[in-house]
């Protein structure tokens, strides 16, 4: 392909149409990973999706170091000292802040480990259904007539189940395990990605810098790649951020409901329901697993909406 | 009209058909359904013969069409667990699960529509941020825990409110609130947003210039206009409402088609899970079929497209 034909292209930034001040960068030299790193400057600009990236990064580095930051294993029963509330020290001294639950176990430990499942499913199944739900608005909007008309009426489908009675049928068929839960959540979540590409698509197929591609003889499957994917990319990076939030609901009310990553696994939504049997005697067993959703999509809210002002503010998700 | 009906009506028909091929399909995830249908310790001979009785060795499309005729007259074989008919269990069920959804769209739309109204015409005052953060806490929250936070505070602490079963409107606070919150959360964002685009219009600026006063502004001729995404929006949140109630229901032991599913799952009961998922999913194309032509007499030139 003519290298003229790449330079073309609008900045990936500058979301379809919606953005007219960032398309008229179109001549400027500046390259892709410099638009992305104005953005970055103008997102940090927002307090509110500073405010969440910090508490994002934050639960991911509690995950993702929390065999080294907890002093106990989050398996270690110890019966004799079970149901200690918030701020008790055990015999040798050690400070519980959370207090421990029904078996003894230290439940900031818990809350701490909790955040790694979570984090897990939320990401693979973001990158499946991501994935999916790209290929069919790619698909669809590119292509249009009876592509695009199986795709819209097959999401029809996926949309008319109430979604967490259809997962929870399937899990319940297949049995709980990890892999299981992050592809059904992942097969089943691909419709709002594909709307958005394919609202993104549907402009961009008649933007003179694709049609230029064509009339230089780009073939369809290169125009896609890499004309109109980095320019459908802003939307969908908004709709998977928010997912995100979405997804970490999903796998805790999962985890309640006793169909999500098994125990002794550690999961919020598990220890909201052992914490539930509890709740007469011990409150803070079933408060401090949901105050660990809470905060973490709370973070990923706000950065999510900050996302969507700076890349798209139109853009309905 | 009668052309855009007839599609209508045409997708809806097909959205069932798929919707009614998933619920089939459910039994065929592990590759056997007598597996699934029977118990784990079920002979080989008992698995043979349950095969051919249920006709398991038909070809897939012959048991499809089998399993769609039964559907359509509301038979989905029996509960396996209480033996009787599983369309009429989950059909029993459907008026609490109904009476805990709608309550719950009341509660959101008599909370969020002013919410959302007030905190656009004012905005930027305090009264916005309280309305702004209180919808982003209610989207951040998980249900269930908000529902365990509920029981804990109004049971436990000082109750005033019971925690479980239907009965008269106390026992229907809590469990509707707890549904309620993130469609609340929702419609306040979505009002607020599409009431501050409208109000920033020409036609609201001729009013006022015209000498129209501050709240027949707001309502007559920002609202109106406003409302249209926010019916759109009722439909889809309908879905999400009908999906809660499995969890709701759960919470705070109401009977409702969503506890019945729950337990029927771990039952193994999956005629009734069939029943109710089909339900629910003809329940929300319904519903959506309705606002869509609601849709077309609130904004007309949908009718031309």
């Amino acid at each position: 392909m003519t290298p003229g034909a790449r330079g073309a292209s609008p900045s990936p930034v500058a979301a379809v149409g919606a953005r007219p001040a960032a398309a008229v960068r179109v001549g400027d030299a500046s390259g892709p990973a410099r638009e992305w790193l104005a953005l970055l400057r103008r997102l940090a600009r927002r307090q509110t999706a500073l405010f969440g990236a910090i508490v994002v990064a934050l639960v991911i580095a509690t995950a993702l170091t929390a065999p080294w930051l907890s002093p106990f294993d989050p398996a270690a029963q110890d019966i004799g000292h079970r149901l200690k509330p918030p701020g008790w020290r055990d015999p040798a001294g050690v400070l519980h802040p959370l207090g421990t639950d029904h078996l003894g176990r230290d439940l900031l430990v818990r809350v701490i480990f909790g955040a790694q499942p979570a984090l897990l499913v939320a990401s693979a199944a973001v990158l499946i259904s991501g994935v999916l739900g790209m290929a069919a608005g790619l698909l669809g909007g590119y292509f249009g007539g009876r592509v695009d008309d199986v795709l819209m009426r097959l999401a029809d489908v996926q949309l008319a189940f109430p979604f967490i009675l259809l997962a929870i049928a399937v899990i319940g068929v297949l049995g709980p395990s990890l892999p299981t839960i992050i592809v059904v959540i992942g097969v089943s979540s691909w419709v709002v990605y594909a709307r958005v590409v394919r609202g993104a698509v549907l402009t961009l197929r008649e933007r003179e810098f694709v049609q230029a591609a064509r009339a230089l003889g780009g073939g369809d499957g290169r125009i896609v790649v890499r004309h109109i994917l980095p320019n459908a990319f802003a939307p969908w990076l908004v709709v998977a951020t928010l997912d995100m939030a979405r997804v970490i609901v999903i796998e805790s009310a999962l985890s309640f409901l006793g169909l999500g990553v098994q125990p002794p696994t550690p999961t919020w939504g598990g220890m909201l329901a052992d914490g539930r049997v509890y709740i007469t005697t011990a409150w803070w067993l079933a408060t401090f697993p949901g105050l660990a959703i809470l905060v973490t999509v709370l973070g990923i809210n706000l950065f999510g909406d900050g996302l969507r002002d700076t890349l798209d503010p139109r853009l309905n998700v | 009209m009668s052309v855009y009906l007839l599609r209508r009506l045409g997708q809806s028909v097909l959205v069932l058909l798929g919707v009614s091929f998933v619920v089939f399909f459910i039994l065929y995830l592990t590759g056997d359904p007598a597996l699934v249908l029977l118990p784990p310790d079920a002979t080989a001979q008992d698995i043979g013969e349950f095969r051919a009785r249920m006709g398991f060795n038909d070809p897939f499309i012959v048991q499809y069409g089998r399993f769609l005729g039964g559907a359509l007259r509301g038979d989905f074989g029996l509960s396996v667990r209480h033996g009787e008919p599983a369309f009429h269990l989950v059909l029993e069920r459907l008026p609490a699960t109904f009476e805990l959804s709608g309550a719950a769209l009341l509660i959101a739309l008599l909370l969020a529509i002013p919410a959302g109204v007030v905190s656009a015409v004012r905005r930027n005052t305090v009264t916005d941020y309280v309305a702004t953060v209180v919808a982003l806490l209610g989207q951040s929250m998980p249900t269930f825990w908000l529902g365990i936070m509920l029981i804990l505070i109004f049971s436990v602490q000082f109750n005033v409110l019971p925690s479980s079963g239907r009965g008269g409107f106390e026992h229907l606070v809590l469990p509707a609130l707890t549904l309620g919150l993130f469609t609340t959360a929702r419609i306040t964002r979505l009002t607020r947003s599409g009431m501050l685009e409208v109000l920033n219009q020409d036609y609201i600026r001729t009013a006022r210039a015209k000498g129209v006063s501050g709240q027949p502004v707001v309502w007559k001729h920002a609202f109106k206009n406003a409302a249209i995404p926010i019916v759109t929006i009722v439909g889809i949140e309908l879905g999400t409402l009908l999906g809660g109630s499995v969890i709701t229901e759960t919470i705070f032991a109401w009977p409702g088609v969503g506890r019945l599913s729950v337990q029927a799952i771990y039952n193994r009961d999956y005629p009734v899970v069939q029943a109710a998922v089909f339900l629910l999913a003809s329940t929300f194309v319904l519903v959506n079929l309705v606002v869509d032509l609601l849709y077309t007499y609130l904004d007309p030139r949908i009718r031309l497209r």
